[in-house]
């Protein structure tokens, strides 16, 4: 599985996704700078964490922008597996390629701690080797985590099984406990939480491996 | 020219960092704030001297970048 890491000015977890990815899939992953306007043919592409852009205007906004994002969206609406991370969730909606979008934490806290999620749905080619309904324990560390989108979006959301992972306790203010969704073709995922730092027991627990195995073991 | 745009969150939007204003307003002995909300504003020096096309172009701007249209609401003042 040949797969890719957008690195934005700003971005820190590029190096921990490119480790979990070269961990599970035995394959290095390539290293996209943001003014790259194209990239090799890659099997996945990975839009890590962290502050891009400073936040500058709102999270994710500048990145959203950038010349790689434009290979990035037209990849992803070509069906390429893509998954963004925390900041990379943020880019995913301000690109529209998700819908809502991630506002100031409700409580104006940072959250920075290990969370409970529920794996809501395990028919995505990103959760497949998780059970329905299995809870697991995952990082967050984020300012604007708060998941918004109005009644008719989240409805759909819910009724067509895009929520992939929800909060099994309010973390953020996020809309019905929303923490990952999906794009209706389903090869698109953004959620808050670091599943990239909960590979193995070194980092603490091994609950975000699965994620990982999910997309290597659809795309071989 | 200059544009000067106020971006602002919807109604039905909670703004927590309004609230906050708003609580610490009140804690000062400022009465009588019925509700604060907190927004941007974003001032435009334009080459563009044709007022019609500079509207057209700083509304494009907002629509594409300046506001995230899903939660926000923008208004265009051009002098």
């Amino acid at each position: 599985m040949k797969s890719a890491v957008i690195v934005f000015p700003g971005s820190n977890c590029d190096r921990d996704m490119a480790v979990a990815l070269e961990k599970v899939t035995g394959h290095k992953p390539q290293m996209v700078w943001h003014q790259d306007h194209d990239f090799d043919t890659v099997d996945f592409i990975a839009l890590p964490g962290g502050f891009s852009y400073g936040d500058y205007l709102r999270c994710g906004a500048m990145s959203a922008r950038s010349h790689v994002m434009k290979e990035v969206v037209r990849r992803a609406e070509d069906g390429v597996p893509t998954l963004g991370i925390c900041n990379g969730f943020q880019i995913l909606t301000e690109t529209g390629l998700l819908p809502g979008a991630l506002m100031r934490n409700a409580d104006l806290h940072f959250v920075c701690r290990d969370v409970k999620l529920s794996v809501e749905n395990a028919d995505t080619l990103f959760t497949q080797d998780y059970m329905e309904g299995e809870e697991i324990l995952i990082p967050v560390a984020h300012h604007d985590g708060n998941y918004f989108a109005d009644d008719d979006t989240l409805d759909e959301l819910e009724a067509e099984g895009r929520v992939a992972f929800r909060y099994c306790a309010d973390v953020n203010g996020s809309q019905r406990g929303i923490a990952g969704i999906t794009n209706a073709k389903g090869n698109v995922l953004g959620m808050m939480p670091h599943p990239e730092r909960m590979i193995e027991p070194a980092l603490g627990g091994s609950h975000g491996r699965k994620l990982f195995t999910s997309i290597m073991n659809r795309l071989g | 020219m200059k544009a000067r745009i106020h971006v602002t969150l919807k109604n039905g939007v909670l703004d927590p960092q309004g609230k906050a204003i708003e609580h610490a307003l009140g804690n000062m002995g400022f009465d009588g704030i019925n509700q604060a909300r907190q927004g941007k504003f974003i001032e435009l020096d334009l080459s563009e001297t044709d007022r019609d096309k500079a509207e057209t172009m700083v509304d494009e701007m907002c629509r594409k970048l300046l506001a995230n249209t899903v939660i926000e609401n923008y208004s265009i003042e051009l002098e």
